[in-house]
């Protein structure tokens, strides 16, 4: 009988740091997967994040460049201008792409900026030790909301799939979850959407991962699917926004 | 070719172009906005690559992204823009990556005004970002000057794989004078495979590239500031250029100056030699690698008493001036900084005050 399961060749052998429970590494593993697939792992480029995923480089096996916070869609932008035969995908968490780097991904979306950004929602910034984000859900605890999001002071959570896919140019603008298998598989198929879109040569993909973060929610991983499931997914509803057709 | 009657800021573009650089990315701001009019036309013409930004934030990581895959690229700025990117050049220098960045200097701080001025030299020469990082600086003090200078600037910055900054004022970017391109500074990119991370297939490799800035690891960052610094130590061994005027003199006063201002102090050097009184000049045409010898030697001439640092800023290059001349004379500022450029008889009214 032959070998019918594998890890990906775009993934390497490293172990990782995240954390328990955190879904960081299956979000990784779909990214390698689809990588394989379309076989571009020697004709692709990885944005680096700042953030828990910084350290992305270590675990998929393609050239990387590591971003400022927030600033890995001008990189990009810089990246596929010159070189528009390179597959090109940024990784970025809330903190910067709903935050600090709201300005850049608007903009590339908007001009249609051929490439593709994998965006991991987990409602809090993760490596700086747990703050409030621009998505943290309202009531939620964070070392910077101690008393819950007061929607009074710092508004609703942002919808970024929702907001971007107000814009007229992008090509494809989805959320998905992978908090459960039935998800994986959807946010599986998703960003190999995302991927074969750019090597179709279409404009702008973003696939919004609905994600966990146990250590910083004070919860267990199991509870921590539960939370993003019950709390998380109402508000954040999953779907396609936005497709070429 | 013969020379062609040329606005600066458009002339810097078309420099760019001739020394084989084809991507420019920019946002507009008075007075260098003509850089990216020209471009947006001519870039089309020779198939490279023009992009308008968002802000100049986002500009700086246009260039860190596309140098990081191996092009040559370049913007122009002016002061306030060139805060902003400052972030993106930090990054940049870490990383060791080529770029080319000009800055028309307007008059600041804050909004300030849109009139020349040099008050940017700290920003410059000092580090505009965070790090410990230098950028190769050079000031150019005709539009001539300029187009040379964008041309070697390319070179250099990949001899360096640092980024390289122009320091010029709005009179530079203004004004018009006949130019030509020197064939002889045209140069092809260096090859950057081991380095790029421009997808393995384009190397031919199957070790991928890195490009990156973080080191958590506290002796490896110490290692890496270390390696910059060699480089930095490199270009003060090879790439300072000055240019002396009246230096033969017994001149008893010397004057340090640098870019547009240095052409108003020659006029003055000349008018003061009708009247018999002779001063010299040291012009940086690198502030950072600073000409340091050559100011302490002109300094050191048994005539001169006194030198006088004359810029379009509040000294800010007297500190460094005064580190060359090691204290064995007293050292003077004069300029202005509202954007009115200092005119010859002011240059000889403040160089005969501090006789």
């Amino acid at each position: 009988m032959g070998k019918t399961f594998s890890k990906p060749e775009a993934l390497s052998d490293q172990h990782t740091h995240y954390c328990p429970g955190c879904t960081h590494g299956i979000i990784h593993r779909l990214i390698a997967e689809v990588i394989d697939e379309l076989g571009i792992n020697g004709r692709t480029v990885g944005i680096a994040p700042v953030g828990c995923a910084v350290l992305i480089y270590n675990y998929l096996t393609c050239d990387f460049q590591e971003a400022a916070h927030g600033r890995a869609p001008a990189m990009a932008t810089g990246m596929k201008r010159v070189r528009p035969d390179l597959i090109v995908f940024t990784y970025q968490g809330d903190g910067d792409l709903a935050s600090i780097g709201i300005g850049e991904i608007v903009h590339a979306a908007n001009r249609g900026e051929k490439f593709t950004t994998i965006f991991v929602n987990n409602a809090v910034y993760g490596m700086t030790g747990g703050q409030m984000a621009p998505t943290t859900m309202p009531g939620q605890r964070t070392t910077t909301s101690p008393f819950g999001r007061n929607v009074e002071e710092v508004g609703m959570p942002i919808k970024m799939a929702e907001l971007l896919s107000a814009l007229e140019t992008p090509a494809y603008i989805t959320r998905q979850s992978v908090i459960k298998p039935k998800y994986i598989v959807r946010a599986k198929k998703a960003i190999k959407k995302a991927f074969q879109y750019q090597l179709e040569g279409r404009c702008f993909s973003l696939v919004e991962v609905v994600s966990t973060c146990p250590t910083n929610w004070g919860l267990t991983p199991v509870q921590a699917i539960k939370w993003a499931e019950e709390t998380m997914l109402p508000y954040y509803k999953l779907g396609e926004f936005k497709t070429p057709d | 070719m013969g020379k062609i009657l040329m606005k600066g800021n458009e002339a810097m573009g078309e420099a760019a172009i001739r020394a084989g650089c084809l991507n420019y990315f920019a946002y507009p701001i008075t007075p260098q906005s003509e850089v990216a009019e020209y471009l947006s036309r001519r870039m089309p013409e020779v198939g490279g690559v023009f992009l308008q930004g968002e802000s100049e934030v986002a500009v700086s990581y246009m260039l860190f992204g596309a140098s990081a895959c191996g092009a040559r690229v370049f913007t122009t700025s002016s002061s306030p823009g060139i805060s902003l990117m400052s972030e993106g050049i930090s990054y940049i220098a870490g990383a060791q990556c080529p770029a080319v960045f000009v800055n028309i200097m307007r008059g600041g701080p804050g909004l300030g005004g849109i009139l020349p001025s040099q008050a940017d030299y700290f920003q410059a020469t000092k580090g505009g970002g965070h790090g410990d990082y230098r950028l190769l600086v050079m000031a150019p003090a005709s539009v001539q000057e300029a187009v040379e200078m964008v041309m070697l600037a390319f070179p250099l910055a990949e001899k360096y794989r640092n980024p390289v900054m122009l320091l010029g004022d709005g009179l530079i970017g203004q004004m018009m004078e006949p130019v030509e391109f020197p064939d002889h500074l045209k140069s092809e990119p260096t090859n950057k495979d081991e380095w790029a991370t421009n997808g393995m297939d384009t190397r031919g490799s199957d070790k991928r590239n890195l490009v990156k800035t973080l080191f958590l690891n506290a002796g490896k960052l110490n290692e890496h500031n270390l390696m910059l610094k060699a480089k930095y130590d490199r270009m003060k061994r090879e790439e300072i250029r000055y240019e002396l005027y009246n230096i033969e003199s017994d001149y008893k006063t010397l004057i340090v100056s640098y870019g547009t201002m240095s052409r108003v102090c020659k006029t003055a050097i000349d008018n003061m030699k009708n009247e018999g009184l002779e001063v010299g000049m040291v012009r940086p045409q690198t502030l950072f690698p600073f000409p340091e010898n050559a100011v302490y030697e002109a300094a050191s001439k048994e005539s001169c008493k006194i030198v006088v640092s004359i810029e379009m800023s509040m000294g800010q290059m007297v500190e460094d001036v005064e580190r060359c001349v090691k204290g064995k004379l007293p050292v003077k500022w004069y300029g202005k900084c509202g954007g009115d450029v200092p005119t010859p008889e002011e240059v000889v009214e403040a160089v005969k005050s501090f006789l």
